[in-house]
């Protein structure tokens, strides 16, 4: 029997099926030591064990056999499911924006195949129409998939591409983009496309789901097209992203690219703007700006595209305890730049100092943010920190430590030397430091206290 | 033009008539199988556990719909089915375009309620549990739970489907006269509690949402109302006699589907009681008939296939200021700027006064959509065959005019609504009557009541909802553990009955005895040698009463059995047990003694009792009018019942006293 007959199975399941001369998508009869089962096998998942086989009843439930229970199999009719995903025209209504649709792999809109329970991607226009068709009324939709990897597996190497796909649409004259991408990375990506990307003319607009697309209470649909609106009808010409502002389906928010971070594994509204509000609020009618200042969208083509990255930067998140090896092992494994991670102002211990010089003598760059994620560094206040800074180690100031490791591959990616690389550090693109954090910029409140309490009842967070 | 009076009355009468509806109390199975009644049942029941089914939030806290700490808002959008069609059901959720909220009570809800995180492990107290009612019921158990995803649009469930697996397949149950074959038994999350549902906003609160409940599906295997009800009885028992489930108002719920000859599976949803069963499976399946009536009397005024497929409606806005209007409904509609619309539909003359159920006409089926799919509060329409018209007959003509309606072939709706609405108001008037003659019965749930009627409560949806859960893993059944929660499971229902009717209990006993799950206290008691004739009477009569009349007392049956060993030791005769069995709930030193000179008895010996008989007896005779013997026996047995109760058997008391007078 062929291998894709017997799909996902191994081991002993897979010699049942053979025995009883049984394939998947097949109609059978089951007689156990449990009693008779009947319906149609499905393939089994990967990373499960090889004694049981999956049956689809006509109910629509799928259950498990124990292979060991197994007294006969009988195949009484045989029907193999094909995925066929519906395409609808997308329509082209005039005067309605242009917006290009980058695909990176993520699941943005899909459709379910109740056979197999796979869940397949709706990416082409086509396709999108189909699962949302409220795009249409936003905008005139293209979309390009410039590779397929895993929100984790997004690196350096798809921050360029991604980079010079944008260049290249800019050039072609498009109104927006969107770039459809998994959310756990996402503001990796954000502060990546914001350095590379410079003087943007048009907005660049990320976004990704929460709950995937196959649940009918999916964020993928309305953060869509939240996404489409900003980018497409929109004024702010920047590196954003656009994910929701409470859990409920009411609005989206739009974050810098460099200011923003997932907050949470699983809620939906888990992007925050940090230590600052967010840029604006977008709805399906248009995109309401609460930052009075941003970069204005603009009819030239001169975007500058810089996409540079030095693989060679690392991320040290300091632990009490931590020793001085751990440094060591890093600089000889040869990282240039080390971002660390430090307690309260931004602070490690003295048992790895010794370390840290002779990373400094080896010329490794070293910049400082914060645990507390809220804040400045501020190196002075304890001599501890003055030592640090005189050990080669610069605060980053407000910088977030993953928009810090980004900036300084993307500066390592340009230059070796020290000054420069400081200066295109310290020098923020896009508030990546911001030269104050407004009282509003740090809002962590605490359930059970009565005020909150009240206000919570009220308003959807 | 002379015109023949249309009497909507009287064309609803016989219509009744026609399609030879008859009370449930004149139906007979003769009757039944005429129609080709046929019954399944779906019986949802919660099962008492400590937690919810997949996360750890506390099961069966349940608090005021204006108990909340704070509300979220959804919308539920379809997904595409393979077919890259969506799902009826999807597609009228969609088109009602329903705001969701969901009140959330930190005391019973997580961030897994409102679909903010993943499930955790199932709850494995809940799937022994949930396995043990599944060995009861003589299913095949499965190999591997594979958690799957049920579609649900109505937003009863915040992630817009319910976690649901099946445990075993083909079990059967034992009735009184045959087997009924049971499809499946599965384990799933509860939904939530609708709060309202008012125009597009529907609000629910999200207490019961995840608490483990248990699905058992029978075959279509019930052939006449009676069955249905006592099938789900012997389920309702059968689970309850697991001791792993939960009692109370709506810890068992019952979906019932039913279908006539020719017609198509409905199922009314939620019953509540398995009492209201007989009465709303007679008229759903009677609703059927009629409609299978109505769709063959379309069909015969159809001159052409052609004609039919191009049938359509026709509608106007009406001016609320040129009609007469005394309905309150319809001020308001003006008053609330929505529209006014009025609807031909041809060829349907005596079609919306046609009898569906009693009390309603086909009308209702199309009100009801209105309702449901276009968000129209009740009451959203007239139409021109309605007994007490609240239009004037002289606006009726005009309208009949403006709308060309062929008075002696078509019929006329008056609808209103917000603007918004009307669109899907007229979509949903012209699909329902296509419906009449294409379908005859249209696919749908139907919410019950309990006068036995019911009403469009959604599309039914199709098969193709279903899909696997790939938040959670596949959970194989290990046999050794099976067999070990095998150990703890009791005897079938139906032995349980058999062995009542050899203690010779009244047949009117059972339901009251199963439905507590008093088989074991009852077996307990007999085997400290009570006779059944009185066990049967005290619990099945006696403590039904009083539990009845109780019922903010909660009743512990363990201290019953105590009572009774009481009286044994205590050499008293039983009767006492009548006496002091309504103190033994409320004394809370739980001390027999002290029941007994709450109630003032004293102990005598059977000799003293009886030694005062001459006495009475001697007393009767001076004050009685007539004197004759049965008199004189009660008046002598109600001046000694107090003294005797306990101290002596009154049948026996009574035969002293016949022999010495």
């Amino acid at each position: 029997m062929e291998g894709k007959d017997l799909q996902g199975y191994k081991g002993k399941a897979r010699e049942i099926l053979q025995k009883y001369n049984v394939r998947v998508w097949g109609e059978v009869v089951i007689q156990s030591t449990r009693g008779e089962f009947k319906g149609r096998v499905l393939p089994r998942a990967e990373n499960t064990d090889d004694i049981h086989i999956v049956l689809k009843v006509n109910t629509g439930y799928n259950i498990g056999i124990d292979i060991n229970t197994i007294t006969d199999i009988k195949e009484i009719g045989y029907n193999v499911a094909n995925y066929a995903i519906p395409e609808k025209q997308f329509p082209c209504t005039e005067g309605l924006p242009h917006v290009k649709l980058l695909g990176t792999g993520g699941t943005i809109a899909s459709r379910l195949d109740y056979r197999t329970g796979a869940v397949i991607p709706a990416f082409s226009p086509g396709e999108l129409y189909g699962a949302v068709p409220e795009l249409a009324d936003i905008c005139n939709l293209d979309t390009e998939k410039i590779f397929a990897v895993f929100s984790e597996n997004m690196g350096p190497e798809q921050y360029i591409k991604l980079a010079e796909a944008i260049g290249n649409e800019i050039e072609k004259g498009i109104d927006g983009i969107v770039i459809g991408h998994g959310t756990d990375t996402l503001h990796h990506t954000g502060a990546a496309l914001t350095f590379m990307c410079q003087n943007l003319p048009v907005p660049v607009v990320l976004v990704g789901s929460q709950r995937s697309s196959d649940r009918p209470s999916s964020d993928a649909a309305l953060n869509l097209m939240h996404a489409m609106t900003a980018a497409g009808r929109g004024n702010i010409a920047e590196v954003m992203i656009c994910m929701f502002g409470p859990t409920s389906d009411e609005y989206g928010l739009l974050h810098k690219g460099t200011r923003v971070r997932k907050m949470h594994s699983s809620y939906r509204s888990t992007f925050r703007t940090i230590g600052d509000t967010p840029l604006a609020m977008v709805t399906r009618k248009g995109v309401e700006p609460i930052k009075k200042i941003f970069n204005t969208r603009r009819n030239d083509k001169n975007v500058i595209i810089k996409p540079y990255f030095s693989d060679k930067v690392t991320m040290v998140y300091y632990y009490t305890g931590m020793k001085p090896d751990v440094i060591d092992g890093l600089v000889a494994a040869g990282y240039k730049g080390i971002i660390f991670v430090g307690t309260g102002l931004g602070h490690v211990n003295k048992l790895i100092y010794p370390a840290i010089r002779r990373a400094q003598e080896a010329g490794v760059h070293m910049y400082m943010t914060l645990q507390t994620i809220w804040g400045y560094v501020q190196m002075y206040v304890y001599d501890t920190g003055r030592d640090m800074m005189a050990m080669g180690i610069i605060p980053a100031g407000n910088m977030l430590p993953e928009v810090a490791y980004i900036k300084l591959g993307w500066a390592l990616g340009q230059t070796d030397d020290h000054e420069e690389v400081k200066r295109l550090m310290l020098t923020p693109i896009n508030d990546e430091i911001t030269e104050r954090e407004p009282y509003n910029g740090y809002l962590v409140y605490q359930g059970g206290v009565p005020e909150v309490e009240e206000f919570i009842k009220k308003v959807h967070k | 033009m002379k015109k023949t009076q249309f009497d909507p009355e009287k064309n609803y009468i016989e219509t009744r008539e026609k399609i030879g509806y008859v009370p449930r109390t004149e139906a007979t199975q003769e009757t039944y199988d005429k129609i080709g009644f046929m019954s399944g049942l779906e019986v949802h029941q919660q099962l008492l556990t400590e937690k919810k089914l997949f996360c750890h939030c506390k099961a069966g806290v349940f608090h005021k719909n204006e108990e909340f700490d704070a509300e979220i808002v959804r919308h539920m959008r379809p997904t595409l089915s393979e077919l890259g069609e969506y799902d009826g059901t999807a597609l009228m959720e969609f088109k009602t375009k329903k705001e969701i909220v969901y009140r959330i009570n930190n005391e019973n809800a997580c961030t897994y309620e409102v679909d903010d995180t993943p499930p955790f492990i199932i709850n494995k107290e809940a799937l022994n549990k949930a396995l043990q009612i599944t060995m009861l019921s003589k299913f095949n158990l499965v190999g591997e739970v594979h958690i799957t995803r049920k579609q649900y649009l109505d937003g009863s469930i915040p992630t817009g489907f319910q976690r649901t697996a099946i445990l075993g397949v083909e079990g059967e149950i034992q009735l009184r006269n045959k087997k009924v074959r049971l499809i499946q038994l599965s384990i799933e999350e509860d939904s939530c509690r609708e709060i309202s549902d008012i125009g597009h906003r529907r609000i629910y609160k999200t207490d019961r949402l995840g608490m483990p409940l248990i699905e058992t599906v029978t075959y279509p295997d019930m052939v006449n109302p009676d069955e249905v009800k006592e099938a789900c009885d012997y389920i309702r028992f059968l689970n309850r006699s697991s001791n792993n489930v939960r009692i109370g108002m709506g810890a068992t719920r019952q979906d019932v589907n039913v279908s006539c000859k020719g017609g198509t599976r409905i199922e009314i949803k939620g019953v509540a009681h398995t009492k209201w069963i007989p009465e709303l499976t007679h008229n759903e399946c009677f609703r059927q008939w009629a409609l299978l009536a109505i769709q063959k009397e379309l069909k015969n005024r159809f001159a052409s296939e052609n004609e039919m497929q191009n049938w359509k409606t026709n509608y106007a806005e009406l001016n609320f200021d040129e009609f007469k209007i005394t309905t309150e409904a319809i001020k308001q509609a003006k008053e609330n700027n929505h529209k006014l619309i009025a609807v031909n539909i041809p060829k349907f003359k005596g079609i919306l006064s046609h009898f569906t159920q009693p009390g309603k006409c086909f009308a209702d089926e199309i009100s009801d959509r209105l309702k449901v799919i276009a968000c129209i509060e009740k009451p959203n329409m007239i139409h021109n065959e309605l007994p007490n018209q609240p239009i004037t007959p002289v606006d009726m003509e005009i309208i009949q005019l403006i709308m060309q309606t062929d008075e002696e072939n078509d019929s006329l709706i008056i609808f209103w609504a917000p603007e918004a609405d009307v669109k899907t108001a007229l979509e949903t008037i012209e699909e329902r009557c296509k419906m009449a003659f294409f379908e005859g019965v249209p696919k749908e749930t139907r919410k019950s009541f309990e006068n036995g009627t019911t009403i469009f409560e959604r599309v039914l949806p199709g098969a193709d909802r279903m899909y696997p859960d790939t938040d959670s893993t596949p959970i194989p059944l290990d046999n050794n553990e099976l067999e070990e929660l095998r150990k703890n499971i009791p005897e079938d229902v139906c032995e349980r009955i058999n062995q009542f009717q050899k203690w010779q209990f009244p047949e009117d006993t059972f339901t009251y005895l199963l439905s507590k799950n008093l088989f074991s206290i009852i077996k307990q008691t007999i085997d400290l040698d009570f006779n059944p004739k009185f066990i049967a009477k005290l619990f099945g009569h006696f403590l039904k009463n009083y539990e009845g009349k109780n019922q903010n007392i909660k009743i512990d049956y363990n201290k019953i059995i105590e009572l009774l060993k009481f009286i044994k030791n205590n050499h008293l005769e039983c009767e006492i047990a009548f006496k002091m069995l309504p103190k033994i709930f409320t004394n809370i030193d739980n001390n027999f003694e002290n029941i007994l000179s709450e109630i003032k008895f004293k102990k005598y010996s059977q000799e003293e009792i009886l030694s005062k008989i001459d006495s009475l007896s001697y007393d009767f005779d001076k004050v009685a009018k007539e004197r004759n013997t049965k008199n004189k026996i009660a008046w002598i047995m109600e001046e000694l019942r107090d003294t005797a109760i306990g101290n002596i058997n009154l049948t026996e008391l009574k035969n002293n006293i016949a022999n010495r007078i």
